[in-house]
């Protein structure tokens, strides 16, 4: 039996087609998936992410152990409510998962997983601790759930939906969260989300999300599905963990490089197993040239540098053609046309930098 | 979900109905176009070519994923419904009306042996 997140009977009652996501029961669309991208891209929509996990680290010297266990750097984090996207590795290089780590308080860390990863990280991270910090504790948050409201025009409608959010959130800048006392009690909202759209991802009480997320739909605000996320995060040129890198694929070949902190002296998980390999694949975008398919994971490309491989593809309703990531060898330029067997033929696609389309506009054509 | 009761139906979810002059015409169901998604993308046989009973002949793609469509009767290909290629979401707005392919039947006989709406509805309640 799949998980269920507290909105679960939300999104049946709204007629949204389920499906099982790392174990979890998540809506893929309620009615046209493209009209729920096209909703975020262009007014505002909210998706369910409470299958997401927080792990809240705490104690003295939590600050030191992220500085050890995470790629990224915390130290980058200086002012309480920061928000810093990192990789967590293994001692190999290869990506365990990607993740968000909020400081709250220099005693105070949260941690943001994804959905079919937490257990394994919730494992790596203790026998991290209790190597390094075993008087820190990580603790699960099983009782939060997480509402991202993302578009042009989300920040006002939550405004409305939320009374009381305004004045403790109207100030944050990008990847930035508060605490707010709100009409449905204390919630914590972030200048974050997964769609290339300003907007936040509100983290609330379990019990108390289905009441945010009618409020949210009495806004305006438009439930979008695991379909729409996954166009929209693809437009904004963002990896998926487990479709474009997984254990087996160092962050430098995908596309992550400026998420390790390799600059500074300190030492991290996996640091030394970067150093030492050489890269030799990137993760590129393509674009399809004309018709004939769609681009998708798992689909050969054939480059002037050798073979690569789509890692996740899909069409981009707001290009309105198929657009992919690929990890190809390393040196293929932007602007080569590559060919792409797309079931029994040969399509041609254009390399190119992503992202694709954020803040409601195309980025490449 | 929309069945018709006039159609036949085959349980890769395509849809047939008989016309007047012996020939059959045939698209996929509104089940079918509802668990795909926005169709984006639709490729269909070339006029002229014989198909073999469960033979894949064209092709669906939605956002989603991509699909193939089988042949399900014996046939002739004697026209296409090409409109739909360039608007595929017309499949999305009504499975019926946007047909996508139209057989000679190699057996006259061949819808006999199709499920009717009430199997379908059964098959697709399953």
């Amino acid at each position: 039996m799949p998980k269920q997140t507290p909105l679960n009977a939300a999104h049946r009652a709204a007629g949204a087609r389920m499906v099982d996501f790392g174990g979890w029961d998540m809506p893929v669309n309620y009615g046209s998936q493209i009209d729920e991208h096209h909703a975020v891209r262009r007014d505002a929509g909210m998706f369910d992410v409470s299958h997401m996990r927080a792990l809240d680290l705490t104690g003295a010297g939590a600050r030191d152990f992220l500085r050890y266990a995470l790629a990224n750097n915390v130290d980058k984090l200086k002012e309480p409510g920061k928000a810093l996207y990192s990789c967590l590795l293994r001692p190999d290089g290869g990506v365990l998962d990607d993740l968000i780590v909020y400081f709250l308080r220099e005693d105070w860390f949260r941690i943001v997983v994804n959905a079919a990863t937490t257990d394994k990280d919730v494992a790596w991270f203790r026998t991290l601790l209790a190597e390094r910090a075993p008087s820190l504790s990580l603790v699960p948050r099983d009782d939060l759930a997480m509402i991202a409201v993302q578009g042009p025009n989300a920040r006002a409608k939550v405004w409305q939906a939320l009374p009381g959010s305004e004045g403790a959130s109207a100030g944050l800048k990008p990847f930035q969260g508060a605490a707010a006392k709100t009409s449905f009690g204390d919630v914590f909202v972030a200048r974050t989300g997964y769609t290339g759209e300003d907007g936040f991802e509100i983290i609330v009480p379990a019990a108390r999300a289905q009441a945010v997320w009618d409020a949210l739909a009495a806004a305006g605000v438009k439930p979008a599905g695991l379909g729409a996320r996954d166009t929209l995060r693809l437009e904004a040129g963002m990896n998926l963990y487990g479709q474009d890198m997984d254990e087996s694929v160092s962050p430098l070949c995908a596309g992550l490089a400026w998420t390790v902190d390799l600059a500074s002296p300190r030492d991290f998980v996996g640091k030394a197993a970067l150093v030492a390999n050489p890269v030799h694949e990137q993760l590129a975008g393509l674009i399809l040239q004309g018709a004939g398919g769609v681009l998708r994971a798992h689909q050969k490309v054939h480059t002037s540098r050798g073979d690569g491989e789509i890692t996740s593809g899909t069409f981009s309703p707001t290009l309105g053609l198929s657009i992919a990531l690929a990890r190809l060898p390393a040196g293929v330029p932007a602007g080569e046309v590559v060919s792409v067997a797309v079931r029994d033929k040969s399509l041609a696609a254009r390399v190119v930098k992503p992202p694709f389309a954020r803040h409601g506009k195309a980025l490449v054509s | 979900m929309n069945v018709p009761k006039e159609l036949k139906y085959a349980d890769s979810h395509e849809w047939m109905r008989a016309e007047p002059d012996g020939t059959v015409t045939i698209g996929i169901t509104d089940h079918a176009q509802e668990a795909l998604g926005d169709l984006v993308f639709i490729e269909l046989p070339a006029v002229g070519r014989k198909l073999k009973v469960g033979e894949a002949c064209a092709v669906v793609e939605s956002v989603k994923a991509a699909s193939d469509v089988y042949a399900p009767i014996a046939g002739e290909v004697i026209a296409v419904n090409t409109p739909v290629t360039s608007e595929p979401e017309s499949v999305n707005e009504d499975a019926y009306a946007a047909w996508l392919f139209r057989l000679k039947p190699l057996d006259a006989g061949a819808l006999d042996s199709m499920l009717d709406a009430a199997a379908y509805e059964k098959l697709i309640a399953e």
